[in-house]
């Protein structure tokens, strides 16, 4: 087993994505933590290869190639500690997203209390939730219990009672679901998580040890009815998930044993790495994390430490895409193509993309069906955490995200994206984001790798991170007003550090850019016209320092929220253009 | 880069596994030979469960209800069977509402499981068992054309196969379908309307083997009780060159239709066999091999999705898409002579 990796140098960080497998390797250069070369294959957990570990190795073998250092012996197992040769790695984290989504029930006391924590417990992972039960349900016992029988879950999450609070109700649930446990056979039991009332830790122990699959018991997510703190149970509902997929996938296993039990679900690693980061830097907004994968896509948000992470299988671009229709309107997807195709043709691509979902656009139309695509689950999955940001966390209205300070954007669709433009247009439109921050894109999905070293190695994620590991696009500014298309709501003038400047009379539908290029820092003054917000509040003038990036100091100044013309026609030409000045 | 393979093989060995959703009774043993119809193994399980509150119902604590339970678990009661019974001068009984069998009697409740249904599962395909899988099923061997699929809607059945397709891009209509078909399984080639699929239900065909499906009839197709078995996938697709050849030159032959839903993790998938006999069996095919030049391939995705052609070259490290993505791809010669970039995500061999 690895050795502490504190006390050493070189890690390898394995993510087993569903459609890709990525290795990277950090290790200290001139006395700081690196992100050094990564390496990647396709994902080898479905059939016909049922084991992940072929599609790791094969990750590692193309890692190899590029630094020359041999990391797998002769027999395919993994050299460790690292070698006076400079063969081998001291240390191997890794984190999992491949698996079909976890069938989860969810039970609760109050609909609108515990169950809704029970709810973004389990949206914090790879679960689709399948049935819930609270004191509001009216079907008899045997029906619930009947119901959980059939739903198969591989997991129930139960909570409900503030500590030393209601019993008797939960009792009554806990039968229910001890029961159904019983009813199934040995091998299909779910496991179980205890997050609610700790008094009736012992009860849960006794009604439920010898029944479930497996059984943990956590604090409760609502200690009292007023706080809710999901933290150590998502923590335990992690190590869960990794033991179901060790159940589920083959390779889990020996993954686990080279990284001495360092697995988490990617998702997980994710949040937990934006809730450090919103520590670290002490965020007074918020810190923006979105992963689209094919498995899931996930959105991380910290506000002053506190997390958000919701995890969405229903908006993945893998399998799920042949769902996606249940949760989306075909022309909400059709609203993001500059294409003019017919909608069948967008129907087509879900359900044969979802029957291959490790394949890629190989034409310029499947390319633009895959982003308008990607936009909309990604704009329904901000969504969707949106409603569970913290109370802390204030829009200027309703239908708008609070301020962020930073966002950070992985997955394949937007880190092997074919330009950086066509990525940062796909984040602006997703997301929507409002304020003045910058963008970043985790073109080797780090993030979640670095939330899994984190736990043992606080020093190497910090310092990666410093190092520049992420593509910086430049500093985004969402332009809020109530205009007409043309209309000018702002004045920008971008003061170089050599004294010279650029200005630009911004005009209300369109984005405008001013060169900065990485690196380099300038001041920029903004000058709204009327109530524009700019970021700065509405109507308020001010001077920012602004941070350069691959596409300079971006303006999007086509409102929040964006509102697409309806004429399809103009839609499309209008979109072409915003494609054109981001220069992709 | 290692390489899925889509089993299109005129005579192979095909070895499936066939089993019970639930723990059961096999009937086949070790060695026997099956044909397709032949059930194989058989199980009873409870639709639904009766929750009886002895403790409440009484009014009385649980210690007390369970001294009044005249139940054990394994029992099995008739209707109105005694479940419980509070003796004195007014004496009070719970009787079994329906038939079942006792599950658990204890804490004051009783539960049952109520609604046996019955479930028969059949060898699906003519071969010979060998594998028994305790209370749950058999492996059978057989050997014959394998021709997989991309999509089925979890209906197995077999039949004498007739042929409607002429050409690889035909469409089935509901006026080929006539009483004739009865019994049959159809082979026919893309499915764009509901009414064809109405209308085989009323024939009612035995299966229907197509290339392609409009996505919208997937509801259509889940409901239909005969296999529906897609070889290419969802849209206008032509069926592959391989699987139009196997299939059009053994029309009135007997055919397993298994189109059980694609699970990608256990690797079942869609597929249809044809028994052939054969005086030694052949190799076992395999499911997956490295790629390589010469291979067979079959496209995934557009813009040539279900067309098949040959691989020239492996081109090192990443190539440049049309996409403008970068992938490891593969030169491959299509049927129709001209050569395509296709990334190796986007390939199987076929073999």
């Amino acid at each position: 087993m690895p050795a502490s990796l504190v006390q050493t140098e070189s890690v390898l960080a394995i993510e087993v994505g569903a459609a890709v497998t990525r290795v990277v390797l950090f290790d200290v250069v001139e006395g700081q933590y690196r992100f050094v070369a990564s390496g990647q294959a396709p994902s080898t957990a479905e059939a016909p290869f049922k084991d992940i570990g072929i599609g790791v190795r094969e990750a590692i073998i193309n890692l190899q190639g590029v630094t020359g250092t041999k990391i797998l012996a002769p027999d395919h197992g993994l050299i460790t500690p690292a070698q006076p040769d400079s063969s081998g790695v001291d240390a191997v984290v890794a984190t999992i997203s491949v698996g079909p989504s976890v069938k989860t029930v969810i039970v609760g006391l109050l609909n609108d209390v515990s169950l809704q924590s029970a709810r973004r417990l389990a949206e914090s992972t790879y679960s689709r939730v399948v049935d819930s039960l609270d004191l509001s349900d009216q079907r008899k016992p045997e029906q619930q219990l009947d119901s959980i029988v059939r739903s198969r879950p591989d997991l129930v999450i139960l909570t409900g009672g503030t500590d030393g609070g209601a019993s008797r109700s939960i009792l009554k649930m806990l039968e229910a679901v001890g029961l159904a446990c019983y009813l199934m056979p040995m091998e299909k039991r779910p496991m179980v998580l205890y997050a609610g009332n700790q008094k009736l830790a012992g009860d849960v122990q006794e009604l439920l040890g010898g029944h479930a699959g497996k059984l943990e018991i956590t604090y409760n997510v609502r200690p009292s009815l007023e706080t809710e703190d999901l933290g150590p149970a998502s923590r335990e509902l992690a190590g869960l998930v990794t033991k179901l997929r060790q159940r589920q996938i083959k390779g889990v296993d020996e993954l686990y044993m080279w990284t001495g039990g360092n697995i988490l679900p990617t998702a997980y690693a994710q949040g937990r790495m934006i809730r450090f980061l919103s520590r670290l830097y002490e965020s007074t907004r918020g810190l923006l994390s979105v992963n689209v994968g094919a498995s899931a896509t996930s959105v991380a948000a910290g506000f002053n430490g506190e997390l958000a992470l919701g995890t969405y299988p229903q908006f993945g671009l893998g399998e799920s895409l042949g769902t996606l229709l249940q949760y989306t309107e075909l022309d909400d997807i059709m609203r993001w193509l500059t294409l003019d195709i017919s909608p069948n043709v967008v129907r087509e691509y879900l359900f044969q993309k979802s029957l291959y979902p490790g394949a890629i656009p190989a034409t310029k139309d499947e390319q633009a069906i895959s982003q308008a695509v990607a936009r909309q689950a990604l704009y329904l999955a901000v969504r969707a955490l949106q409603k569970d940001f913290p109370a802390s966390a204030h829009a200027a209205r309703t239908e708008l995200l609070p301020p962020l300070d930073l966002i950070i954007a992985g997955g394949g669709v937007i880190s092997d994206g074919v330009s950086l433009g066509q990525s940062l247009l796909l984040l602006l439109d997703a997301i929507q984001p409002v304020g003045i921050m910058p963008i970043l894109i985790d073109q080797n999905n780090l993030l979640p790798l670095l939330g899994a070293a984190s736990e043992r190695n606080h020093y190497l994620p910090v310092q990666v991170i410093d190092s520049g590991a992420f593509i910086g696009l430049g500093t985004i500014i969402s332009v809020i007003a109530s205009a007409s298309y043309g209309d000018q709501v702002l004045r920008a003038k971008l003061t170089y550090a050599d004294g010279t400047d650029v200005r630009a009379d911004v005009k209300f539908g369109g984005l405008e850019i001013l060169p900065l290029p990485s690196g380099q820092t300038a001041r920029l003054s903004l000058q709204p016209l009327n109530r524009v917000d700019a970021g700065l509040g509405a109507g308020r003038s001010g001077t920012v320092p602004v941070a350069g990036g691959a596409l300079g100091v971006v303006i999007d100044a086509r409102g929040r929220p964006l509102q697409l013309p309806p004429d399809p026609v103009r839609r499309r030409e209008l979109i072409k253009k915003w494609y054109y000045t981001v220069g992709g | 880069m290692l390489a899925p393979v889509l089993h299109i093989l005129p005579l192979t060995t095909i070895v499936r596994e066939r089993t019970l959703p639930v723990a059961g009774k096999v009937n086949a043993h070790l060695n026997q030979r099956v044909n397709p119809t032949d059930v194989i193994a058989e199980a009873n399980y409870a639709r639904e469960h009766v929750l009886l509150d002895v403790a409440r119902t009484f009014g009385i604590s649980a210690n007390a209800a369970d001294k009044l339970i005249k139940v054990n678990e394994g029992d099995r009661l008739t209707q109105g069977g005694l479940v419980a019974e509070m003796g004195g001068m007014f004496s009070r009984s719970i009787k079994a509402p329906r038939p079942g069998r006792v599950m658990v009697a204890g804490g004051g409740q009783v539960l049952m499981e109520a609604g046996d249904a019955r479930i028969e599962l059949r060898a699906g395909l003519p071969g010979t068992v060998i594998q028994v899988l305790n209370e749950r099923g058999v492996v059978i061997r057989t050997a014959g054309a394998l021709i997989q699929g991309t999509w089925g809607n979890g209906r197995i059945d077999n039949g004498l196969m007739t042929s409607l397709i002429d050409k690889q891009d035909a469409v089935l209509t509901a006026d080929r379908l006539d009483v004739s078909l009865r019994g049959s399984v159809i082979l026919g080639g893309h499915v764009r309307d509901v009414e064809t699929l109405r209308v085989a239900a009323e024939l009612p065909v035995r299966g229907l083997i197509i290339s392609s499906l409009l996505s919208l009839l997937l509801q259509t197709a889940v409901q239909m009780r005969y296999p529906i078995l897609v070889l290419d996938g969802f849209g206008a697709m032509p069926m592959n060159t391989a699987a139009y050849n196997l299939l059009t030159s053994n029309n009135k032959r007997e055919v397993t239709v298994n189109a059980e839903h694609f699970d990608r993790y256990n690797g079942n998938r869609p597929e249809a066999i044809i028994p052939l006999p054969v005086s030694t069996e052949p190799d076992e095919p395999n499911d997956y091999e490295a790629f390589a030049a010469g291979q067979r391939v079959r496209m995934r995705r557009s813009p040539h999705a279900g067309m098949l052609g040959t691989i020239s070259s492996l081109p090192s490290g990443m190539s440049t898409l049309q996409s403008g993505l970068r992938a490891p791809a593969a030169e491959v010669k299509l049927e129709n002579n001209t050569s395509v970039l296709v990334p190796l995500v986007n390939l199987e061999v076929v073999g």
